[in-house]
C-alpha cells in the first residue's frame, strides 16, 4: 500500500500531531472466517482540531477507535500497524501502560449513556472513581471536582445531582454525565463514537455546542465517529470516510462535502434527505448493501454497488485501489481516472445533489 | 365497506386522549397520569401521507398505538373509513386490521426469529383466513418481489438477511392483507443512510401502486419533508402545529417548530459559523406533570404571561395551517401566505 505508507511518510514529518495513526488492522479470528473490521487505516490529527469518521454500519469505524483506546486487549483481536499518541506508540506498549493513559490522555464518550454508565453506582461515584484512579487525591477533593464537571457541562443542580443514579437523568443529561466522565482528567484526546445518535435534535444540537465549546476551552484533539454527515459538518476539520474496513476518502471537510470525489461519498451526499435545498422528488440510494466482512468482494469492495465501474473496466473488480492523493491534502481510493471523476462529477452528480 | 371517494377524510380523530395511570402502594391507588397524548384533532385523507413528528415522550408512538387500536383510548374519538373504532373490542375491531396495518421501527424484534420469511409474510392470510388464489406461497413470493426481495428466499430466516432487508420483510406483511391505511413507526430510523433512502423510495412507490393512505410517525425532519404530504408537530401529547409539507417548511409558525428546524444539522461545514440556530434549553418536562396553560411556555424564547395562563387554541392561520400558539412567527413577505 504505497499510497498509504506515502501519507504515514508525511506524517512522520510533521511533529505537531498528537495522534499519528499509520496502518492499522484489527482483525478477528471467528469460526465462519477472518473478519477484517479494519484493514489498513492511516489518519493524523492535532490538537485542537477535529476528524470524522463516517462510514455506516460495519464499516470499522468504532473498531479503529476502540483500537487507539486500547479497548481490544484480553481480547481476539490482532493488531497491527502503529499508533503514535504524542510520541508514545501504543499498539507495542504494555496493556498496564495504556490502561494508565486511557482516561488521563484520552477518553471516550460512547453512544448510548445508559448500557456505558453502570446503573448500580451513583453518577457523581462514576466521575470520582475514574478521576481518582489517576490523581492522588482525597475522596472530598474529588467530589469537588465531580460538582465542577457537572456544573460545566450544565446538569442544573450539579451539586444535588451528583448523587443521582443513571436512570434519574433524561438521556440529553445523561449524555452530558458521560461526558463530565471522560473530561474528568483533561484528555487531549477525546473520541465520541456517535455520541448524538440516541438523542433528540434539540438536545443534539446542545451537546454538538458542548462539545465545541469544551474543544476550544481544552484544546483537545477530537475524533467524531458518525454515520450522520450532518454532525459531521457541524463538528470536523477533516473526514475520514470508511467502507469494509478501508478508507475511500480522506480530506478537509470543505473538500469533502463541496467537492467530493468518491462514488460512496457521492452515494452518501445522494442518500440522504437535506433541509437546506429543493425538496427533490426521489432520493438517490446506494444500490444493494454493505458487503459482509468475512467475504469483502475483491478488487474495491465498493464495486456491486458502484455505478461508475463501467468507465474503468476490470481493475474495479480485480485490483484493490490504493488510497493516493488526488489533490493538496484530499486522498482518495478509486480506480476512476482524474478527468472521468471530473466529468462524472459535474454532470451527473453535482446537479442532483 | 364502503370506500369513501378519494380525496375524503379515512381516518378522522378529535379529542383523542390517552392518560396512563400512576399507580403506588399496596392496594395500587392511582396517584396520577402520564397524560402522553391530551386531546387531538386532525383527519387523513385517503391517498396522503401525513407525518407526526416530535421528540422523543411527545407522544407519537402512542397516538400511532391509538390508531392502530392497539391500545384503548382514554377520551376522543376515531373514526375509520366510516366506522367509529374508538371503543370496538378485540373481536370486532379483527376484520378491520386488513385494512389498518402497521410497519415497526425496529426490523430486529419485530420479526419472529424462529419463523422463516414465508411464515412471517403469510401469518396475515392465515389469522385472517383469507383465500389467495393460488396459494399462500405465491401470494408471499409475489409479495417479497413487490418489495425488492428475491422470492427464492422464501424459506429463510430473519438473521439471513441485513437490516434493510429485513424491513422490507416487515413491509412485505404489512402489505399482505392490501391495506387502506399504514400506520409506520419510524420506519427507516433504524437503518444505515444508504438504506434508508432505499427504503424511503420503496415505500414512494407502494404508494403510488397501491394507492395506500399513510400515517408515519418520525422525529427526522428532514426525512419527514421528503415523504409526507401534511406533518402534525407535537410536543407533550398535544398539536402544536399542523399544515401542508411546503407551508411548514417554507414558514414554520410556531417557535417550536423553528427551534426543531433550526436544530438539524446542515451538510455543509462553509456554512458552520453564519447559521443563526435557535438553542432549546433543558429538557422536555414530563408529561406526568406537564405545564399548564401552554406546554411549551417552560422553553419558549417568546413566552409572555398570557402562555403561562391560557392554552392556545390550535387555529387556523391560513388555508391549511393550523397553529397553536399566541404569538405565531410572521410569514416572511417573500413567501406567499398559504
Amino acid at each position: 500500500m504505497t499510497g498509504t505508507e506515502d501519507m504515514a511518510g508525511t506524517a512522520r514529518d510533521r511533529p505537531e500531531d498528537f495522534l499519528t495513526v499509520r496502518d492499522l488492522r484489527v482483525h478477528f479470528p471467528t469460526d465462519d472466517g477472518l473478519v477484517r473490521a479494519v484493514d489498513g487505516v492511516s489518519f493524523r490529527l492535532q490538537r485542537g482540531r477535529t476528524l470524522g469518521i463516517v462510514g455506516e454500519s460495519g464499516s470499522g469505524k468504532s473498531v479503529a477507535s476502540l483500537a487507539v483506546m486500547g479497548l481490544h486487549s484480553g481480547g481476539p483481536a490482532r493488531i497491527s500497524g502503529e499508533i503514535w499518541l504524542d510520541g508514545e506508540e501504543l499498539v507495542g506498549a504494555s496493556a498496564e501502560r495504556v490502561r494508565r493513559l486511557r482516561g488521563a490522555k484520552m477518553a471516550m464518550i460512547f453512544q448510548d449513556p445508559l448500557s456505558a454508565m453502570h446503573p448500580f453506582y451513583t453518577v457523581g461515584a462514576q466521575i470520582i472513581e475514574a478521576y481518582r484512579i489517576h490523581n492522588d487525591v482525597r475522596r472530598s477533593v474529588a467530589r469537588a471536582h465531580a460538582i465542577d464537571l457537572l456544573a460545566r457541562v450544565g446538569i442544573p443542580e450539579p451539586a444535588s445531582r451528583v448523587d443521582d443514579y443513571p436512570h434519574q437523568f433524561s438521556g440529553g443529561m445523561r449524555q452530558r454525565a458521560m461526558i463530565a466522565m471522560a473530561l474528568s482528567c483533561d484528555p487531549e484526546l477525546l473520541i465520541a463514537d456517535e455520541p448524538t445518535t440516541a438523542l433528540d435534535v434539540t438536545v443534539q444540537a446542545q451537546i454538538l455546542d458542548l462539545i465545541r465549546e469544551l474543544q476550544a476551552e481544552f484544546h483537545s484533539a477530537v475524533i467524531i465517529i458518525t454515520h450522520d454527515l450532518g454532525v459531521v459538518a457541524e463538528l470536523a476539520d477533516d473526514v475520514l470516510v470508511m467502507y469494509a474496513g478501508k478508507p475511500v476518502e480522506y480530506g478537509s471537510a470543505t473538500d469533502l462535502f463541496d467537492l467530493p470525489q468518491h462514488p460512496y461519498t457521492w452515494g452518501l451526499l445522494g442518500s440522504m434527505p437535506r433541509l437546506d435545498r429543493d425538496r427533490s422528488e426521489r432520493l438517490l440510494p446506494i444500490p444493494g448493501t454493505p458487503p459482509s466482512l468475512i467475504t469483502v468482494p475483491p478488487g474495491c469492495a465498493f464495486h456491486p454497488r458502484c455505478g461508475h465501474t463501467d468507465a474503468v473496466g476490470t481493475a474495479c473488480r480485480e485490483k484493490v485501489p490504493e488510497l493516493t492523493e488526488v489533490a493538496p491534502e484530499h486522498r482518495i481510493a478509486c480506480h476512476l481516472g482524474a478527468a472521468q471523476r471530473e466529468r462524472i462529477w459535474r454532470t451527473e452528480i453535482a446537479p442532483k445533489l | 365497506m364502503s370506500t369513501p371517494e378519494p380525496g375524503g377524510a379515512l381516518l378522522s380523530v378529535s379529542g383523542l386522549r390517552k392518560h396512563f395511570p400512576v399507580r403506588r402502594g399496596l392496594i395500587r391507588h392511582t396517584v396520577g397520569a402520564v397524560k402522553a397524548v391530551d386531546g387531538l384533532d386532525f383527519a387523513v385523507t385517503t391517498g396522503e401521507t401525513m407525518a407526526l413528528v416530535g421528540e422523543s415522550g411527545c407522544g407519537k408512538t402512542t397516538t400511532g398505538r391509538l390508531l392502530t387500536r392497539l391500545l384503548e383510548p382514554t377520551a376522543g374519538s376515531i373514526v375509520f373509513d366510516g366506522h367509529d373504532i374508538t371503543h370496538l373490542s378485540q373481536s370486532r375491531m379483527r376484520p378491520l386490521r386488513r385494512d389498518i396495518q402497521m410497519i415497526f421501527q425496529d426490523p430486529y424484534s419485530s420479526l419472529n426469529p424462529r419463523h422463516t420469511v414465508g411464515t412471517i409474510v403469510g401469518a396475515p392470510y392465515r389469522l385472517q383466513k383469507v383465500r389467495t388464489e393460488h396459494g399462500v406461497k405465491r401470494a408471499v413470493q409475489e409479495l417479497l418481489e413487490l418489495v425488492g426481495l428475491n422470492p427464492e428466499h422464501y424459506n429463510r430466516y430473519p438473521h439471513e438477511f441485513s437490516g434493510g432487508q429485513r424491513q422490507r420483510i416487515g413491509i412485505a406483511r404489512t402489505l399482505a392483507l392490501r391495506p387502506k391505511l399504514i400506520v409506520a413507526d419510524e420506519p427507516v430510523s433504524a437503518l444505515d443512510v444508504s438504506i434508508q433512502a432505499q427504503v424511503i423510495n420503496l415505500l414512494a412507490d407502494l404508494q403510488d401502486e397501491l394507492e395506500l393512505t399513510y400515517v408515519v410517525i418520525a422525529h427526522d425532519l428532514s426525512v419527514v419533508r421528503h415523504i409526507a404530504d401534511r406533518v402534525a408537530v407535537m410536543y407533550l401529547g398535544t398539536l402544536v402545529e399542523l399544515a401542508d409539507r411546503d407551508s411548514l417548511y417554507a414558514a414554520p409558525r410556531h417557535p417550536y417548530t423553528v427551534a426543531l428546524m433550526s436544530a438539524v444539522p446542515i451538510p455543509e461545514p462553509s456554512r458552520r459559523l453564519q447559521r443563526d440556530r435557535i438553542r432549546l434549553t433543558g429538557d422536555v418536562p414530563s408529561p406526568l406533570n406537564p405545564p399548564p396553560a401552554c406546554r411549551f411556555h417552560t422553553r419558549c424564547w417568546k413566552a409572555q404571561p398570557v402562555c403561562r395562563q391560557t392554552e392556545p387554541p390550535l387555529v387556523e392561520l391560513t388555508p391549511g395551517h393550523q397553529v397553536a400558539c399566541h404569538f405565531p412567527e410572521d410569514v416572511p413577505p417573500a413567501t406567499p401566505a398559504g
